[in-house]
């Protein structure tokens, strides 16, 4: 089997390639956003510890 | 046991603990996955019916079971949350929801990529679809829940009391090919003899894979939880200064 023959999926292609790409689009996006709401769960904590610092 | 429990539930450990088997859970799951899509897009035979368009199959399947399990995760999380005032449990339930609800997207869209070539038609409403779609809906409406509450405590118990509601979808899902006349087809995953081993193993590896992957992402999503809701403060200054 050749790289087009892979690529051509026996005709089913343009659903094919689609379905994957959805998928593994999404697992990234998943990690990405999981990571960024960590990250911003960080800082807006720290903000809140130096408001509270600075008030007292 | 119970000392432990509660030592592993307290906000720094598990913080901590949950930061270490992220990636015990992260690596395992991307290995699977690679080896899941290769089994399934290269090893797999064709399927004599439907040709190379059944490789649908290693995404599809394995995304509508981690929807049902994701759902189940959640309201259990939920349920232990209501029960017994668990803020960690609640913390899981909230986590869980937004990866389920993708993996619920993943199921409903790669479904319609597949039901175009194979049925001639994106969509119909017959019981499988619809109730898969009302799961879309029901993981939708506990995020929206929540967001719209503004005591924690109070959107917590509310959402919870919602996913528990939406249990009742989980069954309907499962057995709506048997119960009612569907384009779709039955379970061939849970069915011994419906598919050739070699056909089947990179759909189990997909969908362990999965598996871990949710544990990988629901860990990173927990600690932003237990950060939010944290207001002791003594260790959270503590850890952010690392």
């Amino acid at each position: 089997m050749n790289l087009a023959e892979f690529l051509h999926m026996g005709g089913y292609a343009a659903f094919l390639w689609p379905a994957y790409g959805l998928v593994l689009t999404v697992l990234v996006y998943n990690v990405w956003s999981a990571r960024r709401a960590h990250q911003e769960a960080r800082r807006a904590a720290a903000r809140r510890l130096q408001m509270e610092e600075t008030r007292s | 046991m119970w000392t432990w429990f509660h030592k592993l539930a307290s906000p720094p450990h598990f913080y901590r603990i949950a930061g270490l088997v992220t990636p015990w859970f992260a690596w395992p799951a991307l290995v699977l996955i690679l080896v899941g899509l290769y089994g399934g897009l290269v090893l797999a035979p064709m399927d004599y019916q439907q040709g190379e368009g059944f490789r649908i199959f290693y995404v599809h399947v394995p995304s509508a079971i981690m929807s049902m399990f994701i759902y189940s995760t959640m309201a259990i999380a939920a349920g232990i949350g209501l029960i017994w005032r668990m803020k960690l449990a609640h913390a899981v339930a909230a986590a869980s929801a937004p990866i389920g609800a993708w993996f619920t997207v993943c199921a409903l869209a790669t479904g319609s990529l597949w039901g175009k070539p194979m049925w001639g038609t994106w969509w119909v409403w017959d019981a499988r679809l619809t109730s898969e779609l009302i799961l879309l809906f029901l993981y939708l409406g506990f995020i929206a829940l929540r967001s719209s509450i503004e005591d924690p405590q109070r959107a917590d118990r509310a959402a919870a009391v919602l996913a528990l509601v939406g249990v009742i979808n989980l069954p309907i899902i499962h057995y709506s090919v048997v119960w009612w006349n569907s384009l779709h087809q039955g379970s061939t995953m849970f069915n011994p003899g419906a598919m050739s081993i070699e056909m089947k193993w990179p759909a189990l590896a997909m969908l362990f894979g999965f598996m871990l992957y949710f544990g990988a992402v629901l860990f990173v999503r927990l600690r932003a939880e237990v950060i939010r809701r944290e207001r002791s403060a003594t260790w959270l200054r503590e850890e952010l200064a690392r």
